[in-house]
């Protein structure tokens, strides 16, 4: 009865069953894959444990080193390279992920605004580099110093023009450490992407002219060679172009698969590469364009949360393909069978790419800064030239050389192998050194201001006005047109409704100063140990909500959760918290702050498995939105407008009194709200959240009042008060408008997992503006009158109740 | 000849600081054209002249920038209010604003063209001539300036102004006590907000050079 319908090795050996079986052949390719994937990210958590040697050496020069011991332990083992560096691996699989992800981080508006001197050092400058390296080889080759080799110019010029080009994936993996201005840096590197198009034009003319021979080449096959770099170039980028337009056009219809929309990212962009190679066209300058156009109108159309995974996994891909490639370089050079040793040869190549690169930047500078308003420095051209990098690209295409055409093909193979573990290590350890040496302008992280980005605005606005009166045509005039095109026609196709509402860089930068501020509480909270940040209105939910659960945040979830314990310790821990507050002092603090943590976030962190499912049932609502965003605004208006008009002291005590009051009748939590009992909540937890908020809005109509004239004997007034202004809290405009709360329930909040709130680490990503992040936060945002007793204790930035009587005279 | 009239190109040739002073021979020739095209053969231009740009049309801010070249803060020195019509060396003057930065320039000279770029900026922003930008007049800006978005509010774009309102309190007043009041940016908090922003770099139009880079050839 061995009936087994399992593999075909054990339909092969019916006569016994074979409980485990053993079966290496059958997983042999992946699990090696995966077995070097999982060495070279090893790799590098061993090369991070030691902060000093990351900081001296670059990573790549760590991965190639690592690569050649790797290597040598193989070689040792078996005698047989068995595994190196592919083409077809390399130019399918490891460059796209590099390539997508440096076009859609690329800064766009530096990107363009240099695009002329980018495309002068990728074009011109990689020829004169290819013409003049494979000339003067051939040259010195005549000489005879190098003795016999079995080759002609053509295979000079062949070699030259392959290891001419500098190398996106070397130069971003060490200009990424040594953080040269940005102008710089869009330079080097946005030559290196560009020059692809001129390489592989070079290279296959160069190899067709071996292939046909040198006696066929005639003038006519020359001109096809300039023909086909056009074609080359324009048609990869129209082709990256065009998939930039199909993905934009595609992500503006996601909404209801939000699951897979960052899966449409890799695949169409992916589909450009390949197209692009199919109709052989640069097909890293299709996916470069295609992820420097797609960018804006992607990144406005996909979710917040999709937009963290494309960051993330687009990240992740191309430094994992970063890694495999540098230690596959250098595993790949462990293979006695490809050295060829020419010691003139290969210090010659050293010698006339470093020189001729030198010459090639400085000539093209000097021409350059006739027409640049930001002159390029001598120091800029010492760096630019040092960091002509050659890489992994070079060495791909050497390999792919036919052995039977360029008979040198090992000598070239060892010289490129040479060439760029030179580069990589020798000036990939230098150029540190060298930049702080020269004092090179490296870019300054700063925050983004308000100001700044309204200043940069209005700029753009007046240039090209005054282009306009001037009646000439120059980048800023061009600049206006594009986006008022852009505004008016590809906005309108590409763009979802809702993002072409929201999407201004303004109200981004508006938005993530919010976010910043918000964190910057939090974390000023957490310092502080108190909780008070969690009471905190407005801009401090955002925080919690953007980056964490799709679902209603940390804040909401610990306060639900604290509510509907009505645990006492708890309770009483806050109110200590509150009166330790006014007299700042933080010895019990900690205690406190444990105690909280324990009470708060333990408990979410048992239901995380219900925490994806929301985000995709949501639908988003416009109208609230524009509201709970106003009232963020409102939050920094009132703020600001406090600072302005000074509250005195006395009030904020009362206001602390009142919290206090406030705080109590939440611990017992029997005050019965007007509202409650007839809304029929759907389940338990609502009606606590909704106690909150009622409480909350209560506060500030006790405020208000105060603010009237109680002022002293309000404490008397408190519990009557309690009862009778129940109907004011529900004349809040936009609870009352909030009819669909119920639903937005059902989903209890609490229940969402969130680990610890980590701000300062969060606090180094970046935060798109997303809409449909405000909606999430409707019900807590209804306190957001309340009093923020963390920011009381702050000072004058705290006075919410001012807003609505001075708004008109402002 | 074209070296030494490229401004921002050719090897530093020292330039008095006199009105003014980058714009060569050339490029008043060109602005002149232009200005009389614009003035339609008189000696002076008005507002209105202004509308017979087409691409202006479309420019949010395009009021406050036509504005500007009747504000005699920026005309000369020491005066105020408003011009109705400007001549050809108050049109040169107002265009000087836009000069890009020269090679020869030392820290004095640089601080001080930097300067003068601001206070046109800072004018442009003051439209009460009091020296302080105050909260209305910054918000009649930001609603200016995001007015080229059909989907924006007005209330958002007060929002906005405001949020910079405050942050530019922040910034040049820091922690401000309870009873203190912020009333508008000053010039000197202007110029404060503007620290580590090279506007010198930012605020040039290329046409200054690029008449006479057509030249150079």
């Amino acid at each position: 009865g061995q009936r087994s319908s399992g593999s075909p090795i054990n339909s092969s050996h019916p006569q016994s069953f074979a409980i485990v079986s053993f079966e290496w052949d059958h997983v042999k390719d992946p699990y090696i894959i995966t077995l070097w994937i999982l060495v070279a990210s090893l790799a590098k958590i061993v090369f991070h444990l030691s902060h000093k040697v990351t900081r001296v050496v670059p990573e790549s020069a760590l991965l190639i080193v690592l690569g050649l011991f790797l290597g040598g332990i193989v070689w040792a083992a078996d005698h047989i390279a068995s595994f190196a560096l592919t083409p077809t691996v390399f130019f399918f699989y490891l460059l796209p992920p590099i390539v997508l992800d440096a076009g859609y981080f690329m800064p766009n508006r530096l990107f363009f605004g240099n695009l002329g001197s980018i495309l002068l050092y990728a074009v011109i400058g990689t020829v004169w580099n290819a013409a003049t390296t494979g000339l003067s080889l051939y040259g010195v080759y005549r000489t005879g110093i190098m003795g016999h080799l079995n080759s002609g110019l053509l295979d000079f010029l062949l070699f030259g023009s392959l290891i001419a080009a500098v190398d996106p994936v070397a130069v971003l993996a060490v200009f990424e450490e040594v953080h040269v201005n940005e102008v710089l840096f869009i330079i080097v590197f946005g030559e290196s992407l560009l020059n692809d198009a001129v390489t592989v034009v070079l290279y296959n003319v160069f190899e067709s002219f071996v292939t046909i021979g040198p006696e066929n080449v005639t003038g006519v096959e020359c001109v096809k060679g300039i023909v086909s770099f056009f074609v080359v170039s324009l048609g990869g980028t129209l082709v990256g172009i065009f998939f930039a337009f199909l993905l934009s056009l595609v992500s503006r219809f996601t909404k209801h698969v939000r699951i897979i929309e960052p899966g449409f990212v890799f695949i169409i962009s992916y589909l450009s590469y390949l197209t692009a190679e199919m109709l052989s066209l640069s097909a890293i300058l299709a996916i470069t364009f295609c992820g420097i156009c797609c960018q804006k109108y992607v990144k406005a159309n996909i979710s917040e949360q999709s937009s963290t995974t494309v960051r993330y996994t687009m990240k992740m891909m191309a430094s994992g393909a970063e890694t495999i490639i540098f230690m596959f370089l250098g595993i790949s050079a462990v293979n006695p069978e490809i050295w060829t040793w020419n010691t003139a040869f290969i210090l010659l190549t050293l010698v006339f790419i470093s020189v001729y690169r030198v010459i090639g930047v400085v000539l093209q500078t000097w021409i350059l800064n006739h027409y640049r308003m930001v002159q390029l420095e001598i120091i800029d051209q010492v760096v630019m030239s040092y960091g002509g990098l050659r890489g992994a690209v070079a060495f791909a295409l050497v390999v792919l050389l036919d052995v039977n055409k360029v008979k040198e093909k090992n000598l070239f193979v060892s010289t490129t192998i040479i060439v760029v573990f030179f580069t990589v290590i020798f000036q990939g350890l230098t150029i540190k050194p060298l930049v702080q040496w020269l004092k090179v302008k490296k870019t300054e992280h700063r925050e983004p201001k308000l100001n700044e980005k309204l200043h940069g605005r209005a700029f753009d606005h007046i240039l090209s006005a005054i282009e306009d009166i001037s009646g000439q045509i120059g980048h800023n005039y061009l600049r206006d047109k594009w986006s008022n095109f852009d505004r008016k026609f590809l906005s309108k196709v590409l763009m979802r409704r809702s993002a072409q509402k929201s999407r201004d860089q303004i109200l981004n930068v508006f938005h993530e100063l919010n976010l910043k501020d918000a964190i910057s509480y939090v974390a000023e909270g957490e310092r502080r140990g108190s909780l008070a940040f969690i009471r905190s209105p407005s801009t401090d939910n955002m925080v919690n909500v953007d980056f964490s659960t799709p679902r209603p945040s940390t804040v909401e979830s610990s306060v639900s959760y604290l509510l509907r314990e009505k645990a006492g310790p708890v309770c009483l821990d806050m109110q200590a918290l509150e009166q330790r507050r006014k007299s700042i002092r933080d010895t019990e603090d900690t205690v406190a702050h444990h105690t909280l943590q324990q009470y708060l976030y333990k408990p979410r962190q048992e239901h995380k498995h219900l925490y994806s499912r929301h985000e995709i049932m949501h639908s988003e609502d416009d109208k609230q939105d524009k509201e709970i965003f106003h009232r963020t605004m409102r939050k920094r208006l009132e703020s600001f407008k406090s600072t302005k008009l000074g509250i005195n002291h006395s009030k904020k005590l009362n206001k602390i009194h009142k919290r206090d009051r406030g705080q109590k009748r939440r611990n017992s939590n029997v005050i019965p709200n007007g509202k409650i009992p007839s809304e029929n909540p759907v389940q338990d937890f609502t009606l606590k959240e909704k106690d909150l908020e009622f409480s909350e809005s209560e506060e500030n109509n006790d405020y208000e009042t105060l603010h009237l004239g109680k002022g002293v004997d309000f404490l008397a007034n408190v519990t009557k008060q309690n009862f009778t202004d129940t109907p004011t809290g529900i004349d809040n405009p936009v609870f009352s408008a909030d009819d669909d709360q119920s639903i937005y329930m059902k989903f209890s909040p609490w229940l969402s997992s969130e680990d610890t709130v980590v701000p300062s680490q969060r606090a180094r990503v970046q935060i798109p503006y997303s809409p449909n992040n405000f909606r999430r936060l409707t019900p807590f945002r209804l306190s957001n009158k309340s009093i923020d007793s963390f920011l009381l204790a702050d000072g004058p930035e705290d006075r919410p109740r001012s807003f609505l009587p001075e708004a008109t005279h402002m | 000849l074209g070296a030494a009239l490229c401004p921002g190109s050719s090897p530093p040739s020292p330039s008095p600081l006199c009105f003014p002073p980058t714009v060569t021979s050339e490029q008043i020739e060109h602005l002149h054209r232009r200005f009389k095209q614009l003035s339609r053969d008189q000696l002076t231009i008005r507002k209105e002249n202004f509308d017979s740009i087409p691409d202006l049309e479309f420019n949010p801010i395009r009021g406050k920038i036509v504005h500007a070249f009747f504000d005699k803060r920026n005309l000369r020195q020491e005066s105020d209010g408003l011009a109705d019509e400007i001549n050809f060396e108050d049109f040169l003057t107002i265009m000087s604003y836009f000069r890009p930065i020269e090679m020869n320039m030392d820290e004095e000279q640089l601080d001080r063209f930097r300067k003068e770029k601001l206070k046109f900026l800072f004018h442009m922003y003051d439209s009460d001539h009091d020296g302080k930008i105050t909260l209305q007049e910054y918000r009649n800006v930001v609603e200016e300036l995001l007015s080229g978005n059909p989907h924006l509010e007005k209330e958002s774009a007060r929002s906005i102004a405001d949020g910079a309102m405050m942050e530019a309190a922040s910034i040049c007043v820091g922690q401000m006590g309870p009873d203190q009041v912020y009333e508008g940016i000053t010039f000197e908090d202007f110029l404060k907000m503007w620290q580590g922003i090279d506007i010198e770099t930012k605020m040039h139009v290329r046409f200054l050079n690029m008449e006479t880079i057509a030249h150079c050839y």
